[in-house]
């Protein structure tokens, strides 16, 4: 089966520009949300948080392409089909905690307000 | 009945097929990666219900210092890329390229793990250790899992420097460094994840 063979291999080390690439895009990537939030961040909350995340979603995405090497051909798509299921996963289960557990905390437990609460801080 | 004189038509193939060795370890390797970021979205899940659980403790503002985490994300970061130059070069069969790349790999994750111990040490120092609050709870399990995947990282790193020392780069420490060079790239997605969700958006 020449298809298994050495000559055809599907997982490729990738290339000298290739790492330099995400190298150049991850420092970016990691230059602007730290100066933004260690400059005080903006005026807007939303704003700032939204620059944050957006910058780490970008760059999961560079080191997936660039160092990771992902494509949808790779070991014959089984890479991106099993990394696609877990991301799936990964959203439900995070995203249904938080939603979970936020209406848990704002509708069972009127004592959350930590003025209210009886003893003060310990040691 | 007449049985049949030739042999029925397969329709499915009867001879195995004939896979190189170790040719599915790389898919498997991928796989066992999916299931360790399954245990991470369970740790940051954890702590983000758990984020402003203080119980009258210090929160992130008084703890962090993000001069650290710049400092450490930057270390990761040159340890990422000093990897993939070691597998160029092993790509090259070039051994001595190699070990010498994965050295330096080597440095940049211990430096890492260096910078965490003393974050670690600090705040333990100062009160605020894993059992003062939910919040420092969730925080040391998922910042403490991940440096434990960076330390048996390097206790692996190590291993396969004194392999390829030993027996060169023969197909089957390609391979293994290969596994290596995946699970070294992931780590630094999760502290991606990391250093936004727990230590910058601690400090918006």
């Amino acid at each position: 089966m020449s298809a298994h063979s050495h000559d055809h291999d599907s997982h490729d080390h990738g290339s000298f520009r290739g790492y330099v690439t995400g190298f150049v895009l991850s420092v970016i990537l990691t230059a602007i949300p730290f100066a933004v939030v260690m400059g005080g961040g903006f005026d807007s909350r939303a704003l700032t948080v939204l620059v944050v995340i957006g910058c780490a979603i970008v760059q999961v995405l560079v080191h997936m392409v660039y160092f990771l090497h992902m494509n949808s051909h790779s070991e014959e798509g089984w890479t991106l089909i099993s990394t696609l299921f877990t991301v799936v996963i990964v959203v439900i289960m995070i995203a249904g905690s938080l939603w979970v557990m936020f209406h848990l905390n704002t509708n069972m437990m009127p004592q959350m307000n930590h003025d209210l609460l009886p003893i003060g801080p310990q040691s | 009945m007449s049985t049949p004189s030739t042999q029925p038509a397969a329709y499915w193939e009867v001879e195995p097929h004939h896979h190189e060795d170790g040719a599915s370890t790389n898919i498997g390797f991928w796989v066992y990666l999916m299931s360790d970021c399954l245990m991470f979205a369970v740790l940051f899940a954890t702590f983000g219900v758990l984020h402003g659980s203080y119980a009258a403790g210090p929160g992130p503002k008084e703890l962090f210092d993000l001069e650290l985490v710049a400092l450490n994300t930057a270390f990761l970061l040159f340890s990422s890329i000093t990897y993939g130059f070691a597998m160029l070069c092993m790509a090259r069969d070039d051994q001595r390229g190699t070990l010498r790349w994965l050295a330096i790999t080597l440095v940049f994750g211990l430096l890492f793990l260096a910078v965490e111990l003393y974050e670690f040490h600090h705040l333990i120092h100062l009160g605020a250790g894993p059992q003062r609050s939910a919040f420092l709870s969730s925080f040391f399990a998922l910042v403490g899992t991940h440096g434990l995947h960076v330390a048996f990282g390097s206790i692996w790193l190590v291993t396969l420097m004194v392999q390829v020392n030993r027996k060169g780069l023969i197909p089957a420490n390609k391979r293994r460094l290969s596994c290596l060079s995946l699970f070294w790239h992931f780590l630094d997605v999760i502290w991606i994840g990391v250093f936004t969700l727990v230590y910058l958006m601690g400090m918006i």
